[in-house]
């Protein structure tokens, strides 16, 4: 005989919540293990899911210089011991993890390799327990800049988004001269990074140029699978131009579904996401003529050492790094450098060794290709910030055109001095 | 809210028609899924949390079959079988033995496999996001305008054929034996069993039919976005906003509520651009209260 179940209405909803609810539930594994003699690092990323990706190009990254770090002998023998764990882009997941790497695994620093969302929980965790923390990925501007968030022990290495938006609102007032741009539109993921680039954006084109029209805005969802209702809305209203700051699949979605709409031909798209290797080669026809950022690739910087890091990561992983990769890649040289400086692991000595340190760099773009942590705030200054114009294959992108850090320091300036954050 | 762009909006012709293919193409691509959903619970009296899982294999199925034989037609219909085939082995391997057991036991496997698929395609076939599959090319062609309303060519086909599948399923349910027999076993499946009639197949059947249509969904939702693990997620949520409007177990109530969830967003882009999520949560919410059972399902 048969039983039916008798499932009511109401517990079916209320199972199905639940349900829901489990699918956002993770836990991570230790992929490591630990030797008690060696300086641990605890790295908490996104291992699993739809930005896996992410984490996995950053784990890359720190691997590769890690590896290199311990073959030379570490320091003074003392070799770095990796604990990677997957948050599954959550925060109160990775707020978790943070602690298990503090509390039972007595970590000595954290690489965090979060994105936005966890990485403002990663900082109350290690606000609190004054455990060094570099931020690789999280590129909101507030992450450093707000002195509220802001805490001694954490620095970032990331982009930001106020140095993003200065370089991309300088190059955009360019393309707005020579097109006779008016009416914009604006297509950004519906949280707290898409709705900070639109913001920083277009404050500083209303600097560069003054007197664009902003006829409408989009926000679909992070990992939304369908774009029609914004891109229709778009083809309603006929922008001059779009700007974006979709990422990853989400960006690679919209170009192909937008293309259907002939959206491209008439209308400049600025996708400040668009130059890394992993979004362009996943777009079915990637149109030529879109401007974006370049993120990370091996033509930009123009310069030996930037190809000569694409090469090596290549040759490891099969494949290019990502603009991830670059970031975590450069705070593993910081902290390598702030371990033979100060002989130890003693947080506060590895903090002021990190203050203000200028190093040279691959993606560095200051006097002698160097890259700075800025001591006012701890945060990465002088990296490689370029525009240019997409092309469908390799090297995906030409006729580049460098940001001016100087423009960008005075305006960003000005901006947290409207912010009351300086 | 922007209500002057809104109003604008619901005054001129071309926008009605852009807004009005836009929300019919997203509600049609949403029913085949959530038709799917909705049929396995009306039958099993299971909420299959997998269905997104089984959606996101189609997709993945579909890339492979492209990238194998560059075949458009041949990969959307393989993806869709190939889900089919994963679909039986679940139902028949794990799912038929808790059809008996707790709500939560359901969910737990169900949410199982779903993590066991998300990682095994990642596995399978790397952590990067693939590139879509594409579009045939007899739709590679610029988009239509009608009355200055832009509609892609491929929308359209989308349309027609979410609309005959819709018809299919409803002749299936309704004029074939083997639709009474499924409505029967939603019904009294014991007064089938009593009668001769092997409800295991029929209830094997109708999860692969489920199955099916949760990997054509995917398979043609590949053909204009990006293939990834987890992508079932957030097309789970709406089938179940979907289901729960429409009436759980109800065909022709998922073919309503999707239609009205594709105008909620398409139009509600426009006017509430912010809150485009919150307007289908916001309808669900009145469903519930207004008319519990959903917009067709059954008071029982």
């Amino acid at each position: 005989m048969i039983k039916r179940n008798k499932h009511t209405r109401r517990t079916v909803i209320k199972n199905a919540a639940l349900g829901i609810g489990a699918l956002s539930f993770s836990a991570g594994f230790p992929s490591i293990l630990k030797a008690d003699d060696n300086i641990k690092i605890g790295v908490p990323t996104i291992l699993s899911g739809r930005v896996a990706q992410l984490g996995i190009s950053v784990t890359n990254a720190i691997k590769m210089a890690v590896n290199k770090f311990n073959e030379e002998g570490g320091l003074d023998g003392r070799k770095i011991e990796l604990i990677i764990r997957d948050s599954r882009a959550k925060p109160d997941e990775a707020a978790r993890v943070c602690r298990d790497f503090i509390n039972s695994d007595n970590v000595d620093v954290i690489v965090n390799a979060e994105a936005s969302g966890a990485s403002f929980a990663v900082q109350e965790v290690i606000r609190e327990s004054g455990t060094l923390c570099l931020h690789t990925v999280s590129e909101t501007t507030s992450l450093t800049a707000d002195p509220s968030i802001r805490a001694w022990n954490a620095f970032r290495f990331s982009r930001q988004g106020i140095h993003d938006a200065v370089g991309s609102a300088k190059y955009a007032a360019k393309i707005i001269e020579k097109k006779g741009i008016k009416k914009w539109m604006s297509i950004n993921p519906d949280y707290a990074y898409g709705r900070d680039s639109d913001d920083t954006f277009f404050w500083a084109l209303e600097k560069f140029a003054p007197g664009f029209e902003l006829i409408g805005k989009g926000w679909p969802k992070i990992f939304q699978p369908d774009y029609t209702e914004v891109i229709t809305k778009i083809a309603r209203e006929k922008p001059d131009a779009i700007y974006s700051s979709l990422w990853g699949g989400d960006l690679v979605s919209f170009i192909d579904q937008a293309s259907l709409y002939g959206i491209f031909k008439n209308t400049e798209f600025f996708a400040i996401n668009l130059a890394d290797y992993t979004t362009m080669n996943a777009i079915r026809n990637l149109p030529k003529g879109l401007h974006s950022a370049t993120r990370y690739v091996a033509a930009w910087p123009d310069t030996e050492e930037n190809r000569a890091y694409d090469k090596s990561y290549t040759d490891l992983y099969g494949d290019h790094p990502t603009n991830w990769s670059w970031e975590a890649s450069i705070a593993i040289d910081y902290l390598i450098n702030a371990l033979k400086e100060t002989g130890g692991t003693d947080n506060k000595k590895l903090a002021e060794a990190l203050k203000g340190k200028t190093i040279p760099s691959f993606m560095g773009v200051g006097e002698g290709n160097t890259v700075t942590i800025r001591d006012r705030d701890q945060t990465i200054t002088n990296y490689s910030i370029g525009w240019g114009t997409t092309i469908p294959k390799e090297p995906f992108i030409q006729d580049v055109q460098a940001a001016n850090w100087d423009t960008i320091e005075n305006l960003e300036e000005e901006w947290l001095t409207n912010k009351g954050w300086i | 809210m922007e209500l002057v762009a809104f109003l604008e909006c619901l005054t001129s012709a071309s926008c009605i028609i852009s807004q009005t293919a836009g929300g019919l193409k997203i509600g049609m691509l949403l029913f085949l899924v959530a038709s799917g959903l909705t049929l396995v619970f009306g039958v099993l009296g299971v909420i299959n949390f997998a269905h997104g899982a089984l959606y996101m294999l189609g997709a993945y199925f579909s890339w492979q079959v492209m990238n194998t034989t560059g075949h458009f037609g041949l990969s959307v219909l393989l993806g869709a079988i190939g889900v089919s085939i994963v679909g039986l082995m679940f139902e028949r391997g794990l799912l038929n033995r808790v059809y008996n057991a707790e709500l939560l036991i359901q969910i737990l496997l169900c949410y199982s496999i779903v993590l066991i698929l998300d990682d095994l395609v990642m596995i399978i076939w790397g952590d990067e996001f693939l590139s879509s599959i594409g579009i045939p090319e007899i739709f590679q062609v610029p988009p239509l305008f009608v009355l200055d309303a832009i509609i892609p060519p491929f929308h359209l086909a989308i349309i027609g054929l979410s609309l005959l599948l819709a018809i299919g399923l409803w002749l299936l349910m309704t004029k074939t034996r083997f639709g009474h027999l499924v409505r029967a076993a939603a019904v009294n499946p014991n007064m089938l069993e009593a009668l001769g009639i092997n409800t295991t197949v029929i209830r094997a059947s109708v999860f692969v039919l489920g199955s099916f249509l949760a990997g054509l969904g995917g398979a043609l939702a590949s053909s204009i976005g990006s293939v990834v693990s987890g992508m079932g997620n957030s097309i789970l949520v709406e089938s179940f906003i979907v289901t729960v409007i429409g009436g759980m177990g109800s065909i022709g109530g998922a073919f309503l509520a999707s239609i009205i969830i594709g105008m909620a967003r398409s139009f509600g882009a426009i006017a509430m651009p912010l809150f485009t999520d919150g307007i289908m949560f916001l309808i669900m919410v009145l469903v519930l209260i207004l008319r519990p059972h959903g917009l067709m399902g059954d008071k029982k």
